[in-house]
C-alpha cells in the first residue's frame, strides 16, 4: 500500500517490518526522526523491541553489538559526528562478523559544524568492513533496510544503509510498503550461529598476533567479494516478490550507445537522470551510472558498464583531502586493471549540503577541462540559476 | 553455599597468562566461580583480557566477550536488552580494570547503570594502567609512582587523588554497590553472591594489587590489600540505592606506612623531606576515610554477626545497619 512517508518514517517503517528485538540510538541531526519513529511504535506496543536510549552513539554502536551477540536482531542508526564516534565500535563490528544493519543519514562532518548532507561520514568508514548502500529515493531506503537484514544475515557482514540527510530524511515521498507476512516471507527469523550461550560457551573477541592476525582480515575480504552476487541476487528476489529492484551493485540509465557517462551516488541521481534525457533530447550521447554499493567496491561490473565510454565523469559528495575524489580514484584503478585507460574525470560538490540542481549538474557535464594541467579532480560550479550563464572559471 | 563447591565451575581455568601473584586473576577466579558458568561475560581490554585470550586460545568456559576499552557497560547492556527480548534470564556480568571503569569507560557504565539494565559491573582495581606498561589512571593514588607521575626534583608521583569512584556510581541511586578486596574472601563472597540476589544494575570493585606495577613481593599480594583496609586507604562499604548500609570496621588503624613500605610504587616518598610531607597527607586521607565511614566507631546498633563470623579470621569486624532480621533473610 502506497503512502505519503518522510524517508525517516518510511526507514523506520520498513526496519519494523524487521523485527527487529534491540534498537539502540543516540539523538543526531538528520537521524533523529528514524529512531523518534521507532520509539513510538515501542511505546505504541507495534513494535515488540527493547528500545535502548544511549548515552553516546559510541555507547549505540556497542548496544547493537552486544544485542547481536546475544542472538538478537538489532538496529542502530546515526550520522556525522555520531558515526565518527562510532567507528572504534564498527570496526570492531566488522571484524567480530557480527550481521549488524544500521542507517547512516549521510550529513557533512565539521569543522566547521554543518547538519546538511554529503557522503563525508560514511566515506571515512569505507576501509571498515561494512557493507555499504547508497539509496537515490525513499522507497530504495525502506526496501534497502529490508534487503540488508537479509545481506547481513547471510554473509555475517554489517550493512550500513547510507541515505542522504534531508534530501532524503525529511522529504515526503509516496512509499510503498510491504505487509508483514511478505517481509516475514523474504526475512527469516536471525538465527546466530555463534551467539553468546552458557549451553555452547564461546569466546569472541580474544586476542591475535602476527601468525594469524592477517588471516581475519583476508576471510573478511573475501566475505566482501563473495557478498557481491549476494546482494544481486537478493535484489533479484526483491524483485520477485515486491515488484521492485534497485540495481544491485550499480544501476544504468541510458548507457545505450553513451559516450559520455556520468557516475554517483546517492539522491543526487535523480536531477542526473533529467539532466541525462535533456541532453539526449539535444542529441548528445550521455547517460548516467548509480553507485549504490560502494562497498563492496564493485569494480569488475564497473569496468563493463564503462568499456564503451569515450568520456567518463565521477560526480561525488566527499572528499579525501589531499588526494581528491574517493570514487573516482577507486574507479580509475579498477579500469586500469581491466585495461581501460579512458581518463575519469572527477567532480566533487555539493558539499555540506549545497545543492546540486539540474543546471549545476549540466555545467559538470559540459565542462571539459580540469582547471589546471594535471589536476586530478576539481569541484563542482557553484549554484547556477537558469538566467545567469555558466562561469568559466569554476574554482 | 558449600565451602566445597567455590572453585568446582572453573569458568576461569588455570593455564592462562597472568603474572605470578596476580591480584587481579585472583579476583577474577573468585568472581567468576562464585557466579558459574551460566553466565555471559563481557570484558573491557586490559590484563585480563590479554592474558586470558591470548593469540586464539582462551581460558574461559563460559561465553565470554570482549568488544573495545571504553565499552563493556554497552555492550553488557546490548547483551541483557537481547536476553530479555528472548525472554531468558541468563546473568550478564562486565569485567573490567580501573581504566575500563574510572577512566575510559565511566560514560557507558553511566548510561548502563541510569537504564537500570540488570548487569552486574565489577572492576578489578589495580589502581593504574598495567596492562600498557604501569600508567597512571584515575584510581592511581595520590603520590604513587607510575611511568607517566614519575617522581623527580619537581614531582613526589601523581599529583591527584584517587577518584572516590564508588561514591559516583552510588549517586545513580542504584540497587547495590560495593567495595571488596581478595584479602577478605569471606566478605567477597557474601557481596558477590548478594549482588546476583539483586535485580538491576550492581557494582563491585575489587581491590586487587598488582606485583609488577605496585613493585611488591609478588608473595604479597592478599597481605598488601589486606593492609590496605586496615590502614582505612581502602573502606570495605556496601552501598544501596546510594545509601551506605554497611562498612567493614576496623579492630584497630594500623599506620599508612605498614601499607607503603612493602610497595616500590611508594619508595620514593621514604628517606626525604618532601617525601615524609607526603607520607603525612597518606595518613591523613587514610584518617578521613575511616572518620568519614565510621571504621573505627564501636557504634552498638549495628549488628554484630557479620562483624564475628570475620572475626574468627581476626580480620577486624563486619559491621552492617542493617536490622539483624533482614540480614538473616537476605543471607538464607
Amino acid at each position: 500500500m502506497k503512502k505519503l512517508l518522510e524517508g525517516s518514517q518510511a526507514v523506520a517503517e520498513a526496519v519494523s517490518l524487521c523485527r527487529p528485538q534491540v534498537v539502540a540510538a543516540y539523538p543526531i541531526t538528520p537521524q533523529t526522526h528514524i529512531i523518534e519513529r521507532l520509539a513510538q511504535q515501542v511505546a505504541n506496543g507495534e513494535l515488540e523491541a527493547e528500545f535502548i536510549n544511549a548515552e553516546s552513539e559510541f555507547g549505540a554502536a556497542s548496544i547493537v553489538l552486544g544485542a547481536v551477540a546475544a542472538g538478537a536482531r538489532a538496529f542502530t542508526a546515526t550520522a556525522s559526528q555520531g558515526l565518527l564516534l562510532m567507528t572504534e565500535v564498527l570496526y570492531n563490528i566488522a571484524g567480530l562478523r557480527l550481521p549488524v544493519v544500521m542507517v547512516c543519514a549521510n550529513r557533512a562532518v565539521g569543522a566547521p559544524i554543518n547538519i546538511f548532507s554529503d557522503h563525508q561520514d560514511s566515506m571515512a568508514l569505507r576501509d571498515s568492513g561494512w557493507i555499504q548502500l547508497y539509496v537515490e529515493s525513499n522507497q530504495e531506503a525502506a526496501d534497502s533496510m529490508i534487503q540488508a537484514y537479509r545481506i547481513a544475515e547471510a554473509c555475517e557482514l554489517p550493512v550500513m544503509v547510507c541515505m542522504d540527510g534531508f534530501f532524503l530524511t525529511h522529504t515526503f515521498e509516496p512509499v510503498d510498503l510491504p505487509i508483514q507476512a511478505a517481509v516475514d516471507d523474504f526475512l527469516p527469523p536471525f538465527h546466530f550461529a555463534r551467539a553468546l550461550d552458557p549451553s555452547r560457551p564461546m569466546t569472541l573477541g580474544g586476542a591475535s598476533e602476527a601468525d594469524n592476525y592477517q588471516e581475519y582480515r583476508s576471510a573478511q575480504q573475501a566475505a566482501m567479494e563473495d557478498a557481491q552476487p549476494v546482494i544481486e541476487a537478493f535484489d533479484a528476489e526483491f524483485d520477485d516478490q515486491f515488484g521492485r529492484a534497485h540495481g544491485g551493485l550499480l544501476q544504468a540509465y541510458r548507457l545505450d550507445e553513451a559516450q559520455t557517462v556520468l557516475l554517483g551516488m546517492g539522491s543526487l541521481m535523480g536531477a542526473v537522470r533529467d539532466v541525462v534525457d535533456k541532453l539526449r533530447d539535444q542529441g548528445q550521447a550521455v547517460g548516467a551510472l548509480r553507485l549504490r554499493c560502494f562497498r563492496p567496491f564493485p569494480a569488475q561490473a564497473l569496468a563493463q558498464y564503462l568499456s564503451g565510454a569515450q568520456r567518463i565523469i565521477v560526480l561525488e559528495k566527499a572528499i579525501s583531502i589531499g588526494a581528491g575524489g574517493i570514487v573516482a580514484a577507486e574507479l580509475r584503478a579498477a579500469l586500469h586493471q581491466a585495461g581501460i585507460m579512458t581518463p575519469v574525470e572527477s567532480v566533487i560538490g555539493g558539499l555540506g549540503g549545497r545543492d546540486l540542481t539540474p543546471e549545476v549538474i549540466e555545467a559538470v557535464f559540459q565542462e571539459t577541462t580540469q582547471d589546471e594541467a594535471g589536476a586530478t579532480f576539481r569541484f563542482a560550479p557553484d549554484h547556477v540559476t537558469p538566467d545567469e550563464p555558466v562561469r568559466e572559471d569554476c574554482s | 553455599m558449600d565451602k566445597r563447591d567455590t572453585f568446582r565451575h572453573n569458568v576461569l581455568t588455570s593455564g592462562h597468562r597472568a603474572c605470578s601473584g596476580c591480584g587481579e586473576a585472583m579476583a577474577a577466579r573468585m568472581v567468576t566461580d562464585l557466579i558459574g558458568p551460566d553466565a555471559i561475560y563481557i570484558n573491557a581490554t586490559g590484563c585480563l583480557q590479554v592474558f586470558t585470550t591470548h593469540n586464539q586460545q582462551s581460558a574461559w568456559q563460559a561465553p565470554w566477550i570482549h568488544s573495545v576499552f571504553a565499552n563493556a557497560a554497552a555492550v553488557a547492556s546490548g547483551v541483557e536488552a537481547a536476553l530479555r527480548a528472548k525472554g531468558k534470564d541468563t546473568p550478564v556480568v562486565v569485567q573490567a580494570g580501573d581504566g575500563g571503569t574510572f577512566d575510559i569507560g565511566l560514560q557507558c557504565l553511566s548510561g548502563m547503570i541510569e537504564r537500570g539494565h540488570d548487569v552486574l559491573f565489577v572492576c578489578y582495581d589495580n589502581e593504574a594502567y598495567m596492562n600498557t606498561g604501569v600508567q597512571r589512571s584515575s584510581s592511581t593514588p595520590h603520590a604513587v609512582r607510575t611511568t607517566t607521575s614519575p617522581p623527580g626534583r619537581l614531582s613526589q608521583g601523581k599529583h591527584h587523588l584517587k577518584k572516590d569512584v564508588i561514591s559516583i556510581i552510588a549517586a545513580h541511586h542504584m540497587p547495590y554497590a560495593a567495595t571488596a578486596t581478595i584479602a577478605y574472601f569471606p566478605d567477597l563472597k557474601a557481596k558477590v553472591e548478594k549482588a546476583m540476589r539483586i535485580q538491576g544494575p550492581r557494582f563491585l570493585q575489587i581491590l586487587s594489587p598488582c606485583p609488577l606495577g605496585w613493585a611488591h613481593d609478588s608473595a604479597l599480594s592478599v597481605t598488601v590489600s589486606r593492609l590496605a583496609v586496615e590502614t582505612g586507604l581502602f573502606p570495605l562499604v556496601e552501598l544501596e540505592h546510594g545509601e551506605l548500609i554497611g562498612v567493614m570496621r576496623l579492630a584497630e588503624q594500623k599506620p599508612v606506612e605498614e601499607y607503603l613500605r612493602p610497595q616500590g610504587r611508594f619508595k620514593h616518598l621514604f628517606g626525604t623531606k618532601t617525601g615524609a610531607v607526603e607520607l603525612r597527607h597518606l595518613q591523613a586521607l587514610a584518617d578521613a576515610r575511616i572518620r568519614r565511614y565510621g571504621l573505627l566507631d564501636a557504634d552498638t546498633q549495628w549488628d554484630t554477626a557479620r562483624a564475628m563470623q570475620s572475626a574468627r579470621h581476626g580480620r577486624g569486624g563486619y559491621a552492617s545497619s542493617m536490622p539483624a532480621s533482614e540480614e538473616v533473610k537476605n543471607d538464607a
